[in-house]
């Protein structure tokens, strides 16, 4: 098999505070490859979009990566300069955010920030960044794609900003598009417009795809791989099908289990289930395994040590309780719905 | 909307056929802003046509003394003391008010904007560094060290517009920064940054042009308290000796406040309209600048 487009490697990263240094993320690994759609899933807190920003080379200060290394088309990220990842951003690995209300240029018309994510990059002419704006405008389907060319911002719905920003980010055709919460300022009926149509840029360019978000529909119609974070580390990586089917790790099902859902319950509504407790903080972590405090299977063993990762139903684990894994009855039921 | 979004012709052809709005026609919309504007062009019409209205130098002794205005229809608004003509002392005097004006506004916002934008792009001990020197110029009463520059470099307008341009801008320097500030850690630098922008690039594409409003208005601002600080400066005696200025005028007529109030009052009240004009100016500017303050 060829090399991913994105490996990363045992990535750790820490924020010094004074004289403490605290690890948000833990010995992470993980590959994508081309084509491929690999959801991180986790709650807030759990090292998500710092994950996210530490695959361009952005861990903001005081935070950085501490330990392992991001590999992108086999190339080490942070062995880069400042200018060669500048090249690197935008143009091999893109990335858009949650809020496309906050992240255009009120000032500039969306056309002309198209046309600069390409002028960043490329010794193109004016004349032609401008037809491939539009030709741009056109693929991630906004209507009268000439004319929304010259359109400021704050004329364009939620769901049209985000498009722009899918086209800014795609402008360069980079191998690795980081999608950090795409939809979550958006409702429902645009949020599945816009997966959609990530879906068919994906398979019509090949790019490689990290979405991060806490949506679990999303993550069951629109990935492919499904890697579960909680509190810095990997606890559960599967195939979508599979974490769907036969979820491992205690936390992954108190994730799936607090879904909510139409039509279960004897009266067709019941109490959403949730999972008692919060995100440990980046302080106060306990020493073995960061669940252990919030499950319901937890034995001593469990607040010993750190659960090591290992191979289980086609994905990997970290749990020293996944072999007992017992789902009740009338929850799997709802699982397989 | 939301349902609309996918393909809406309606919508969409409706945002396009709507005209041009252009800043003219948005400041056009405000009856202040187009008082100011007028003003503002009376005054530039007088500077531009100075020359050919009163082609001889307005210093020069043209008419008998303390002639009032109204009083000989040659001199409109009547002659000072030394019998020069008040009206070619005021058109020529506009020259040199915006002039000095509009050159030490520029000299105040290259300082102040470049100062604002490093400091508050790139923060720590450069942005540390760069507010102490700030403040240092903000602890001296900028009129006051104007005041003390010209006097030691003798009064001319390069030294008057160099004194009023390096007073004048640590309060555009804090009013950038802080607007810089705002921006730089939201998601539009981070999406910037993310797409491969440089550090140049996006300060001059992305966070100038949306600080752009502010520093507008504070520029026009800037420019009548410039035309405010030579006219002070030339009532003291400060001016450029061989240049009619309003402030000038206005010293040289304080002596005969008394019984020919003209002769002090005339350039007085061009002060006044200049400074109104652009402050008026300035009012609707930051109105209609504001993209989503405009009507469509």
């Amino acid at each position: 098999m060829s090399e991913p487009v994105l490996a990363v490697e045992n990535l750790s990263i820490a924020f010094a505070s004074g004289r403490t240094t605290r690890r948000a993320v833990h010995d992470l690994s993980f590959a994508v490859d081309r084509g491929e759609t690999l959801a991180i899933v986790g709650e807030s807190g759990c090292g998500k979009s710092i994950t996210a920003l530490s695959l361009l080379g952005l861990v903001p200060p005081p935070g950085r990566i501490d330990g392992g290394r991001v590999r992108l088309e086999g190339r080490d990220l942070a062995a880069l300069s400042e200018a060669e990842l500048r090249k690197v951003r935008g143009a091999r690995i893109a990335m858009i955010f949650q809020e496309p209300m906050t992240a255009l240029n009120p000032v500039l018309t969306i056309g002309e920030q198209i046309m600069e994510a390409i002028l960043e990059h490329e010794r193109v002419g004016r004349a032609a960044a401008r037809d491939r704006a539009i030709a741009l405008l056109e693929r991630v389907h906004i209507p009268d794609a000439r004319r929304r060319f010259s359109d400021f911002p704050h004329r364009l719905s939620g769901g049209m900003r985000q498009r722009v920003m899918i086209a800014m980010a795609l402008a360069l055709s980079p191998a690795v598009l980081v999608a950090d919460e795409p939809t979550t300022a958006l409702d429902v009926t645009i949020q599945a417009q816009i997966l959609d149509l990530m879906d068919e840029l994906k398979r019509e360019s090949g790019t490689a795809v990290v979405l991060i978000t806490h949506d679990l529909g999303v993550v069951a119609q629109h990935a492919d791989r499904v890697l579960v974070m909680y509190a810095g580390r990997k606890v559960e990586e599967r195939a979508t099908a599979d974490l769907f089917a036969r979820p491992l790790h205690p936390y992954t099902r108190g994730l799936i289990a607090a879904r909510p859902r139409l039509g279960s319950g004897r009266f067709g509504r019941q109490r959403l289930v949730e999972i008692p407790g919060t995100v440990p903080s980046l302080s106060g972590r306990p020493s073995g395994c960061a669940f252990a405090p919030r499950c319901a299977l937890a034995e001593v063993a469990c607040t010993v040590a750190v659960p090591p990762l290992v191979a289980a139903g086609g994905g990997s684990v970290a749990c020293l309780r996944s072999g007992d894994v017992h789902v009740p009855e009338h929850r799997r039921e709802a699982l397989d719905a | 909307m939301a349902l609309l979004d996918f393909a809406s012709p309606p919508v969409s052809s409706q945002a396009a056929a709507a005209p041009r709005d252009t800043l003219l026609r948005r400041l056009l919309r405000r009856p202040s802003a187009v008082v100011g504007l007028i003003f503002f062009a009376l005054i530039i019409a007088m500077a531009a046509s100075a020359d050919i209205v009163y082609p001889d130098d307005p210093l020069d002794m043209v008419a008998q003394p303390f002639l009032w205005p109204g009083q000989d229809a040659a001199y409109p608004l009547g002659t000072d003391m030394l019998g020069r003509d008040i009206a070619s002392g005021i058109f020529h005097g506009a020259r040199v008010s915006l002039l000095i004006g509009a050159v030490a506004t520029l000299v105040s916002l290259v300082i102040g904007v470049t100062t604002g934008a490093v400091s508050g792009y790139y923060g720590g001990r450069l942005d540390a560094g760069l507010m102490r020197v700030t403040e240092l110029f903000q602890t001296v009463p900028p009129f006051l060290f104007a005041l003390a520059i010209v006097a030691i470099l003798q009064p001319s307008i390069p030294t008057i517009t160099f004194a009023i341009g390096i007073t004048a801008w640590p309060s555009l320097a804090r009013l950038v920064r802080a607007e810089v500030l705002k921006l730089r850690h939201g998601e539009m630098v981070a999406a910037s940054i993310a797409l491969g922008a440089s550090d140049g690039r996006i300060i001059l594409l992305h966070i100038l042009p949306n600080t752009l409003a502010p520093v507008i208005v504070s520029a026009s601002i800037l420019v009548a308290s410039a035309i405010l600080t030579e006219s002070s400066l030339a009532f003291l005696g400060l001016g450029d000796p061989n240049v009619v200025s309003w402030g000038g005028m206005v010293g040289a007529g304080r002596e005969v406040l008394r019984t020919d109030w003209y002769v002090a009052t005339l350039p007085g009240l061009a002060i006044v309209a200049a400074v109104l004009a652009l402050n008026l100016l300035g009012d609707g500017l930051n109105d209609a600048l504001n993209p989503k303050g405009a009507r469509r």
